[in-house]
């Protein structure tokens, strides 16, 4: 029985620029402040910075992983609040992503916070989903 | 300079149809790192009870941004794409999206706010299936940041 307070399970994604470029095709999202360097610092970035929606979908993955089945998702919301900043190295960005059960509805519904770390800082605001409970 | 309140209330044509491809799926899934079979393995969704391939909650994002773009690029409201960020994101879904699904997208402009020098523009998308039903609802605020001031623009 899903209980409140209980931990989703939890991830860590190294992500780099090549994950980047990867997403970038895959999501067809080619802003260049996801790929080009020199471009991202003239508009004020401290460099290139990972997709929020790149963020977002990892951090779906801890409530796909919990769920099982996506189509359980009802509602998902993130706000971004931080850039995840991905160095030119093979090691990348280090995002830690973790859930936790907030309420359980009577209609058979729970909602579930996430939270997204990078640099031991949140990058994604009052993240949270509604699942359908099994 | 802020954006004109009047396009409050405005509703754009609906994209062209997209056709949702077991291909993307699994691209888009390996792409974020997702193994689960559901993405990938037509027996396995079928097992499920869906007809095809499903795809991850956000994958949306692929038909989502398309829409935007029709908002970001109308001339008429003049929003400076340089300066804009995405805000915030949601997804609701009616219905999970499979391989097969042909999805329109029909974009709302909700609020327009003009807040500490930045502009607010909160999007919402119904992405519509073959049968015209509504089956997810997109949700974005983009914010444009203030245009550099003229001492801060580099030489």
């Amino acid at each position: 029985m899903t209980a409140v307070g209980d931990e989703l399970p939890s991830l860590t994604v190294h992500v780099t620029r090549k994950d980047l470029v990867r997403y970038a095709g895959a999501a067809l999202d080619f802003n260049p402040i996801h790929w080009n360097e020199p471009f991202a610092k003239e508009v004020g970035l401290p460099n290139v910075i990972a997709h929020g929606m790149l963020t977002m979908a990892l951090a779906g993955r801890v409530l796909t992983d919990w769920t099982g089945d996506p189509g359980n998702i009802l509602e998902y919301y993130v706000r971004f609040t931080r850039p995840v900043v991905v160095p030119n190295d093979d090691k990348g960005a280090t995002v830690e992503l973790s859930g936790k059960v907030r309420e359980i509805n009577e209609d058979g519904t729970a909602k579930v916070d996430i939270t997204a770390k990078f640099e031991g800082k949140t990058v994604l605001g009052k993240a949270q989903a509604v699942l359908r409970l099994p | 300079m802020a954006l004109d309140p009047s396009f409050i209330g405005r509703t754009y044509p609906a994209s062209p149809v997209y056709q949702v491809s077991r291909a993307k799926i699994r691209e888009f899934a390996e792409a974020i790192g997702d193994d689960n079979p559901l993405y990938s393995d037509p027996a396995a969704a079928q097992a499920a009870g869906y007809p095809d391939v499903v795809t991850p909650p956000t994958f949306l994002t692929i038909i989502n941004l398309a829409a935007i773009n029709i908002v970001i690029t109308d001339p008429d409201l003049g929003l400076d794409y340089s300066r804009m960020v995405h805000g915030d994101q949601s997804f609701t879904y009616h219905r999970q999206v499979h391989a097969g699904d042909e999805l329109r997208a029909i974009v709302h402009i909700d609020d327009i706010m003009y807040r500490a020098g930045n502009d607010f523009i909160n999007l919402r998308a119904d992405l519509c299936d073959a049968d015209d039903q509504v089956v997810v609802v997109t949700r974005a605020q983009l914010v444009v940041r203030e245009a550099a001031k003229p001492e801060e623009v580099p030489a």
